[in-house]
C-alpha cells in the first residue's frame, strides 16, 4: 500500500511534466493546425539557457528568465520561420518544425557540447519533504507537482476566465470573423506560440536538473509528448491532461511492479516451452513489464488510433 | 523522367503531358551506361563503397518520395520497412539450406516483400487519414518498432544486431560476391530496376490517382476513387520498394542493428527526400547523392557536417520548398527560350561571391568551435588547408573580412542577377 502511494506520487511528477509540454503543443495544434515537431526542443532550450542562468543569477532567476528567453524565441520561430512556411501548407510546416528540431539539438551541441551540464536543484530544496514507509520524497518533487498544478490553474483561468482567453478561444475556430471584429489574429498566434513554447521552457528549466541536462533530452522525450497529445485527442487540453497522467502513471507502474509474462502465459493456460533458449518464443516469454515500460506509451497509441481515431477526448471533426 | 507530376488546372501544359504514356527511354539508356562506366572512373576502394550506400540510398529515397512527393504522406517511420526487409534478408542468409538454393541477386526480392508485408498490416489503419494523422501513426509504430528491436531478440538480435555472409548463397553465373565490385553490380542493376519501375508505376493509372488524393482527396473521392484504397496501395507500393533497398544494405554490409530502423534514419530519408526535391521524379536521385556525399565525404571534414546540414535543411524548407530539382527546372523555361547564357555572369558574381562568403561563415564557426571545445593548450588548427593559431586575433579579422566582403558583393550584386533572371525568362520582344 506504501509503495503504491510512493508509485502514485513518483507517476504524478512525469505526468505533469508531461502535461506542461503537451498544453503548450495541444494548444499550438487547436491554433494553427500544425504539430510542432521542436516543441521538445525548446523544453530543451529552457534547460540548458536556465543552466547557463543559473551559473551567474542562481537557480531561481532561471526559472523567471529562461522561460521568457524560450518564450520570445518560440515566438520569433513563429513570426519569421513558420508564417512564411505556412504559405505551402500543412506538410512543408511540418518538415519545418521538424528541421528545426534537428538544428536546436545541433546547435545546443556547438555551444554547450557533447556532455551532460552539471545543472543541480537549487540547495533550498535539498531536503527530504516526507517519507513513505521508509521511501523519502525530495522536497523537489513536491515542488515540481505545485508548479505544474499553478500553471494548469493559471492557463485554465486565463483561457476560460478572461477577456484575452476569450478572444483566442474564438481565434481558435473563427479566425476570419475574430479578425473582422478588428482583433489582430496573427499577432494573437505568435503569442500563443510563445506561451506554448515557454511553457516548454519552464518544464525544461524545472526537468534539468532531475532528468538530465543533455543534448538527447529533447529526443528522449520529444515522441512521448507527440504520443500524449494524440492519445489525450488533438487539440484537446483536457485530454492532454488524462493521457499525460496516464501515461506517467502507466510507466512508473510498470517499472515499480515486475510482472513477468511467463506469469500470464501460465495463467492463461500456455505451457512452458522446454528448453526455453531454444524456442522461437523465447522473447515472448521472458517479457517483464519493466523491460516495456518505455513502449507501453506507443502500444496504448496505435491501439487508440486503431479504435478511437480521435483520441480520447478528440472531436470527431478535429 | 523531367516532367512534374501533376494535376495541378493552373499548369494545363504539365496536365497534357501527364496524360501520354510514353517514356522517355534515353534517360534510362544514359543511366545504366553511366552506372556501367563508373567503377572504372572512381576505382578507389572506399569510392566503390560510397557508391553503393548512395545506390542503396537512392532507392530508398525513391520509395520514400513515392509516399511524400507523389501521394502528399509524410512518414517519420519509414526506416522501419527497409530495417525489417534487411532483418529478414540476413535471417535468410542464417538459413544455410534454403539460401544455398537461391541466387544471391534474388534476395532483394523476399527483402522487398517482407517490408511489403508489414507495410500491408500498418497501412491497413495509418493510411485511413492523410497529413498528420499519418504523421503521428507513422511516428508511433516506427518508434514501437524500433523500441521492440531490443526485446524481440529472436528476430533483431538486440544491441549488437544480426550478421550473415552473402556468399553462403547459390552462385550466379559463377558469381559468388565475394569482391565489393561484384557488389556494386549487383547493387546498380537492381537500382536501375526499382527505379524503373517505380517510374512506371507513377505512370499508371493508379499512380495518376495517388497525385490526385494528394492535390484533392474530396474530388478524387467524388470521381469513385477511394482516397483510403489509393494511399493504401501507395504505401505497400513504397514498402517493398524501401524493402529492397533494406535487402541491399544487408547484402552490402552484412550485418543490420537497430539503427537501420531507428527514427533517426527515418528522419535521414527525409532529410535527403527533401533536399532533393520532392515535386520531380528525379529529386530524390539528386538528394541522395548529395545526402551520401555530404554524410560520407563531408563528415571526414569537420565535426560540425550535420549542423551545416540541418542549417541548409531549414533554408530549404523556408525558401526552396522545391528542393535541388525544384531550383534545377527554374531554369527550363530560360533554357527554352535560349538564353541560359546569359545568367552565367550575373550568377558567377552573386552565387561565386555569396558562397565565398558563406565559406568565411562556417569558417568563423570552426574557429568558434576551436576555440570552446579543444582540449586546452590545444591552439593550433588547420582549416581550408591552412594550419594556424585559433587564439591570435589575426585568422578571426580574416574569416570576418571574407564573410562580409563575400556577403556583401552577393548582395550588391543580387539586383543585377534579379534583372538578369527576368530577362531571360521573357521572350524577346515581348512587352516589358
Amino acid at each position: 500500500m506504501d509503495l503504491i502511494l510512493v508509485n502514485l506520487i513518483d507517476g504524478l511528477v512525469t505526468g505533469l511534466l508531461l502535461f506542461m509540454l503537451s498544453a503548450g503543443l495541444t494548444l499550438i495544434f487547436s491554433m494553427m493546425g500544425v504539430l510542432n515537431f521542436a516543441h521538445a526542443s525548446f523544453y530543451m532550450l529552457g534547460a540548458y539557457f536556465a543552466f547557463q542562468i543559473s551559473l551567474y543569477l542562481g537557480f531561481w532567476m532561471g526559472l523567471l528568465i529562461a522561460p521568457l528567453v524560450v518564450g520570445v524565441l518560440g515566438a520569433g520561430v513563429e513570426r519569421y520561420g513558420l508564417r512564411r512556411v505556412h504559405q505551402y501548407g500543412h506538410v512543408p510546416e511540418l518538415i519545418f518544425t521538424f528541421g528545426l528540431a534537428l538544428l536546436i539539438e545541433e546547435l545546443v551541441q556547438f555551444i554547450w557540447g557533447k556532455n551532460q551540464m552539471p545543472y543541480a536543484t537549487p540547495e533550498i530544496l535539498q531536503f527530504t519533504a516526507f517519507s513513505i514507509a521508509g521511501n523519502s520524497i525530495p522536497a523537489y518533487k513536491i515542488f515540481m507537482i505545485f508548479i505544474s498544478i499553478a500553471i494548469f490553474i493559471g492557463l485554465l483561468y486565463v483561457l476560460t476566465r478572461t477577456r484575452v482567453g476569450m478572444i483566442i478561444q474564438a481565434a481558435l475556430t473563427y479566425p476570419k470573423t475574430v479578425e473582422a471584429l478588428g482583433h489582430n489574429v496573427p499577432l494573437i498566434f505568435m503569442g500563443v506560440f510563445g506561451v506554448g513554447t515557454a511553457l516548454a521552457g519552464v518544464a525544461g528549466v524545472i526537468a534539468g536538473p532531475v532528468l538530465g541536462t543533455f543534448p538527447g533530452m529533447a529526443f528522449v522525450l520529444g515522441s512521448i509528448v507527440f504520443v500524449t497529445i494524440v492519445i489525450g485527442g488533438l487539440g484537446s487540453l483536457w485530454g492532454a491532461l488524462v493521457a499525460s497522467l496516464l501515461i506517467g502513471w502507466i510507466t512508473t507502474f510498470s517499472k515499480a511492479y515486475n510482472l513477468r509474462m511467463e506469469d500470464l502465459l501460465t495463467w492463461l493456460g500456455f505451457t512452458k516451452p522446454e528448453p526455453i533458449w531454444d524456442s522461437a518464443w523465447r522473447d515472448l516469454w521472458s517479457i517483464t513489464s519493466p523491460q516495456i515500460a518505455d513502449i507501453l506509451p506507443y502500444i496504448l497509441m496505435v491501439l487508440i488510433l486503431i479504435f478511437r481515431p480521435y483520441g480520447l477526448f478528440g472531436k470527431r471533426d478535429a | 523522367m523531367t516532367d512534374q507530376l501533376t494535376t495541378d488546372p493552373t499548369k494545363p501544359a504539365q496536365r497534357i503531358g501527364a496524360g501520354s504514356l510514353t517514356v522517355p527511354l534515353i534517360p534510362w539508356v544514359l543511366a545504366a551506361a553511366l552506372l556501367m562506366v563508373l567503377p572504372f572512373i572512381f576505382t578507389a576502394n572506399s569510392a566503390i563503397t560510397i557508391m553503393n550506400q548512395m545506390a542503396i540510398t537512392i532507392i530508398f529515397a525513391l520509395a520514400y518520395n513515392m509516399l511524400l512527393g507523389q501521394g502528399g504522406m509524410l512518414s517519420f517511420g519509414h526506416a522501419v520497412y527497409a530495417g525489417v526487409g534487411g532483418f529478414a534478408c540476413v535471417h535468410i542468409m542464417n538459413m544455410d539450406d534454403f539460401f544455398a538454393q537461391i541466387p544471391l541477386p534474388l534476395l532483394p526480392i523476399f527483402g522487398g516483400l517482407m517490408g511489403m508485408g508489414l507495410a500491408t498490416i500498418v497501412g491497413a489503419f495509418s493510411t485511413r487519414k492523410a497529413g498528420t494523422v499519418f504523421a503521428m501513426i507513422s511516428l508511433g509504430v516506427g518508434e514501437l518498432i524500433a523500441a521492440c528491436s531490443v526485446i524481440i531478440v529472436a528476430f533483431f538480435g538486440g544491441e549488437e544486431g544480426i550478421s550473415g555472409d552473402r556468399t553462403y548463397g547459390m552462385p550466379f553465373f559463377g558469381v559468388e560476391f565475394l569482391q565489393q565490385i561484384e557488389v556494386y553490380y549487383l547493387i546498380a542493376a537492381w537500382l536501375l530496376i526499382s527505379a524503373a519501375l517505380m517510374y512506371l508505376y507513377s505512370r499508371t493509372p493508379l499512380g495518376r490517382m495517388a497525385n490526385a488524393v494528394r492535390d484533392n482527396p474530396e474530388r478524387a473521392e467524388f470521381l469513385g476513387y477511394s482516397a483510403r484504397w489509393v494511399r493504401f496501395f501507395s504505401f505497400v507500393a513504397s514498402g517493398f520498394f524501401a524493402g529492397v533497398a533494406g535487402a541491399l544494405f544487408a547484402i552490402n554490409y552484412e550485418i543490420l542493428t537497430e539503427e537501420n530502423l531507428n527514427t533517426t534514419q527515418s528522419g535521414l530519408i527525409l532529410l535527403a527526400t527533401f533536399l532533393g526535391g520532392v515535386g520531380f521524379f528525379f529529386g530524390p536521385i539528386l538528394g541522395a547523392i548529395v545526402f551520401t556525399l555530404v554524410q560520407t565525404v563531408l563528415s571526414l571534414q569537420t565535426e560540425l557536417w550535420a549542423f551545416y546540414l540541418g542549417i541548409v535543411f531549414v533554408v530549404t524548407v523556408m525558401f526552396f520548398p522545391g528542393g535541388l530539382a525544384g531550383l534545377l527546372m527554374m531554369h527550363v523555361p530560360a533554357m527554352r527560350l535560349g538564353k541560359l547564357g546569359r545568367l552565367g555572369v550575373p550568377y558567377l558574381k552573386t552565387l561565386g561571391s555569396g558562397a565565398i562568403g558563406c565559406l568565411g561563415a562556417a569558417g568563423l564557426i570552426e574557429m568558434t568551435f576551436h576555440l570552446r571545445h579543444a582540449s586546452a593548450g590545444d591552439h593550433s588548427m588547420t582549416l581550408f588547408w591552412i594550419t594556424f593559431d585559433s587564439h591570435t586575433i589575426l585568422p578571426w579579422i580574416v574569416a570576418i573580412a571574407v564573410t562580409f566582403v563575400g556577403l556583401g558583393i552577393a548582395r550588391r550584386t543580387a539586383p543585377a542577377l534579379a534583372e538578369a533572371w527576368n530577362e531571360a525568362n521573357t521572350p524577346d520582344g515581348a512587352p516589358r
